[in-house]
């Protein structure tokens, strides 16, 4: 009896300890939190590899499955965003052949499927763009990125953790060029050997997973655990990805609380999203937007004293007013506190007087006006209120004495356009297209645009400038390997193209966002692309 | 009457085929590449030619057309460009969701554009008739985009009742029939409903009043029936007028509103040609295109059978 009772008792106690312990791990049991982001696409980007639905691909997809070997450093809000170590601890470039480069690979990387990241998997991921008759070509992931990566020749493995790659010439912008290009998962490709069956299971090393895909409604991913930077491991458990391309629509989510965050806002509605007690974060980054000069035989724009005139007509101020101060007025092509700004002589403000006389002295005036025609869009990727900024500039430039038509089209085919070239015959009577473009890199800062032998269909020097000193300068940035001599190189190539006015710019966008106050620790990089993971969600 | 079903589910083989000729020629007649909306814009040439031999944009358009429509005839409505999902089962959910969407549109837009309508044309002239028609006006007048936004203001934002967008919890994949999910159909079905609503009103007014005047209505009425039975016999006439106009208004709903599905990223149909629009999907756009228009021919040969199975003045005929 005396041992049944204490038998018991210790069974009594065990339970009574049990019990207390599921208690205490029930109230401290943390429930998942969740982000949910309505972008601005219409769809769920594509998670195949390399991403559609352009650079916000990159930014809530490709970036966030996907790592490249080269990735883009997105901590600071203040400073101009440059290369990190991605998938590749180092590389370096061949000082006996500057057309070769040494790339060696992190360690211990796992994909999402748990397979290893090795050499391999680069080769792999660089024939599946390039390569033709490899099994896992695929022409649809090429056509979204090989051209950012034009200096690439040949490729090989050296050991598990060694990658050769050779370029055309020697092109010191290849670093950024690899920071596209991002790394799937060879074994996962393997099991299926479609790239379709992939995007619904895709295995990347990024720092968060997909848990759920449904086409053109929801993105769901759950953070990456074991990703192999331990300081970008997501703080936040779920990562909820909307399509929601109407501004109108996307504002109304987030006032209604159906989304913490959102990209772009409609500028009309930023005050009533303010008056609710959201957030609005908005920070300059690599972007501008400009009106491309044709510089065909028959082109106005050949005389500098009209391409000057034109940036002196413009107030950059009231633009920005217009866009309820989310923008900042241009003073060249990339911002002021960017490395590659230089010393314009050129600078760019409001002076209609200026702009008259240099028209008078070029023989217009408001009696004799300049006419020009300039293709546009009514909307479209980093375009912000093209119709509204063109009316206003539109009436800038008749002030002085410039007869601007427009020729308003839709998005796609102002691209398509673009990609002709200005002596294209649907580009006849053009002499100036609006298209905004990223200076991310100094490929597409300068180069596609103002190295002569770049125009259609080669690349996209879409006014067929052509000048021997420019040449130059771009080919001593390309071939200066040394960063900060190559910086100095493309200061040079900034100032020239600013002080020559090349193009006629305007304002940089600012990309504003607007989120809940409850979402914590976001870091607005100078990027077109952001890092969600130090993202927290506070309630 | 069988015979009349006969020859008119034989006259749709034509008509189907004649659709199909001007889809594909319209759809193609737009300009522009059709890889240029989905291939970045500097993407080499090379790779872009590689990717039209992949789709078939490489043959002459005859050719292209034949492809496509022996491929249609089984189903097969080829890869969308934009994604390289199979057309077919980007279509299937889509039509399902805008279904869901229009058939309680056509519920309520219906309901109360026959109720309006009875009304208005049994009391012509007189107030009631001033108030129903005023709503069927304002029914048709006021544009739904507009409208959709100035609910989601009210409903969503200001008095946070209703959601914004979407299908729900989980999406379209987790939908059922509770009160979370049927928050969501609430404000794009009231938007969706207004202009059939008023359509309706107006047909059923016009209709009924136009048989309340007639000479067979007095001698019902002389004879004592009581007003129900008169309004029934009032029905029966107005039917297939009526029918036909509903037939059209639903086929109008069944396609799919692109702005209201956009309005609230209602995943339909609407939704998705709108994407496929801007993105020159031309493979999705013809086989959105081509299902919908074939459900509307469907749909006209059910009100034609349906009308003749009710009127018997149209069956002597």
């Amino acid at each position: 009896m005396r041992a049944l009772s204490r038998r018991m008792k210790l069974a009594a106690a065990i339970v009574a300890v049990a019990m207390a312990v599921g208690s205490y791990a029930s109230q401290n049991a943390r429930a998942e939190t969740v982000l949910r982001v309505g972008m601005t696409a219409a769809d769920i980007p594509l998670t195949v590899g390399q991403p559609d639905n352009g650079f916000e691909g990159f930014r809530f997809i490709g970036y966030v499955l996907y790592d490249a070997l080269i990735n883009w450093d997105l901590s600071s809000a203040d400073k101009a965003s440059g290369l990190t170590p991605g998938l590749a601890e180092s590389w370096s470039v061949d000082p006996n052949d500057k057309a070769k480069w040494i790339f060696n690979l992190r360690r211990g990387v796992k994909f999402h499927d748990g397979s290893e990241f090795t050499a391999d998997a680069v080769i792999f991921n660089f024939d599946k763009l390039m390569k033709t008759d490899s099994p896992q070509y695929d022409a649809r992931q090429a056509s979204l990125v090989n051209f950012r990566i034009p200096a690439v020749k040949s490729w090989r493995k050296i050991d598990d953790y060694t990658v050769e790659f050779t370029t055309k010439e020697p092109d010191s912008f290849f670093p950024y060029q690899i920071c596209y290009i991002l790394m799937a998962s060879p074994a996962q490709w393997a099991k299926t050997k479609d790239w379709q069956k992939f995007a619904a299971e895709p295995s990347g090393t990024g720092p968060w997973k997909l848990d759920q895909l449904v086409p053109r409604e929801r993105a769901e991913l759950i953070k990456n655990s074991g990703y192999w930077d331990s300081k970008r491991v997501p703080k936040t458990d779920r990562l909820i990805l909307f399509p929601i391309p109407e501004p109108a629509t996307r504002t109304s989510a987030l006032l209604s609380g159906q989304v913490d965050w959102i990209e772009a806002p409609a500028p009309d509605a930023i005050p009533r999203i303010k008056s609710a007690g959201l957030n609005v974060v908005a920070n300059g980054y690599p972007h501008i937007w400009s009106y491309h000069l044709s510089r065909l035989p028959d082109s106005p724009w050949n005389d500098i004293r009209l391409r000057k005139a034109a940036n002196y007509a413009i107030d950059r101020d009231g633009i920005v007013k217009l866009l309820g101060g989310y923008a900042i007025a241009a003073k060249g092509h990339v911002q002021p506190d960017d490395p590659w700004f230089g010393k314009p002589g050129f600078e760019l403000t409001y002076d209609p007087e200026k702009a008259k006389t240099l028209l008078k002295e070029a023989g217009y005036g408001k009696d004799n006006p300049l006419k020009v025609k300039i293709s546009i869009s009514a909307s479209g990727s980093g375009q912000m209120q093209p119709l509204g900024m063109n009316e206003y500039i539109q009436q800038n430039l008749a002030e002085v004495g410039i007869q601007v038509a427009f020729e308003v089209m839709e998005w796609q085919s102002l691209l398509d356009r673009w990609r002709a070239g200005a002596k294209a015959d649907q580009n006849k009577g053009i002499h100036a297209t609006n298209i905004s473009y990223t200076t991310q890199d100094p490929f597409s800062s300068f180069t596609r645009f103002m190295q002569s032998d770049l125009h259609a269909p080669n690349g996209v020097n879409w006014g067929w400038y052509a000048d021997a000193e420019m040449d130059e300068l771009l080919k001593g940035a390309k071939t200066a390997f040394d960063p900060k001599e190559r910086d100095t190189w493309l200061a040079k190539v900034h100032t020239k193209q600013v002080d020559d006015a090349v193009f006629v710019w305007v304002v940089h966008d600012v990309a504003p966002r607007a989120m809940h106050p409850k979402v914590k620790g976001f870091v607005q990089a100078k990027n077109w692309f952001q890092d969600l993971t130090p993202v927290y969600i506070q309630e | 009457m069988i015979a009349y079903i006969v020859r008119r589910i034989l006259y749709v083989i034509p008509i189907a085929l004649g659709v199909t000729v001007f889809i594909f020629s319209l759809v193609h007649l737009a300009p522009g590449d059709p890889l240029s909306a989905v291939v970045a814009p500097d993407a080499p040439k090379e790779v872009v030619e590689q990717l039209k031999r992949d789709y078939g944009f490489d043959k002459p358009l005859p050719l292209q057309y034949v492809i496509w429509l022996g491929r249609a005839v089984t189903g097969d409505f080829g890869i969308s460009v934009a994604t390289g999902r199979d057309v077919t089962s980007e279509l299937g959910p889509a039509i399902l969701n805008t279904m869901l969407l229009a058939v309680a549109a056509t519920l309520v837009g219906f309901s109360f554009g026959c109720l309006l309508g009875g009304i208005a044309g049994y009391f012509q002239g007189r107030s009631l008739d001033k108030l129903a028609t005023g709503i069927a006006v304002a029914g048709i007048s006021v544009p739904h985009y507009w409208l959709g936004l100035v609910l989601v203001i009210i409903f969503s934002v200001e008095l946070n009742a209703l959601p914004a967008m979407g299908m729900g919890p989980g999406g379209s994949r987790a939908w059922a029939w509770d009160a979370a999910h049927m928050r969501h159909l609430i404000l794009p079905v009231i938007t969706l409903s207004v202009i059939p609503m008023g359509i309706i009103t107006r047909t059923v007014r016009a209709t009924v009043a136009e048989i309340r005047n007639q000479e067979f209505v007095q001698a019902l009425e002389a004879k004592g029936l009581r007003k129900h039975q008169v309004l029934r016999h009032i029905a029966k006439n107005a039917a297939p007028t009526v029918l036909a106009v509903m037939g059209l208004q639903l086929g109008y709903l069944l396609g799919g509103s692109i702005l209201v599905e956009t309005v609230f990223s209602w995943p339909g149909t609407g939704f998705l040609m709108n994407d496929a629009i801007f993105r020159r999907d031309i493979p999705l756009l013809q086989g959105a295109i081509l299902v919908l228009a074939l459900f509307f021919v469907a749909l006209n040969l059910l009100v034609d059978v349906v009308q003749t199975a009710i009127d018997p003045r149209m069956r002597r005929n």
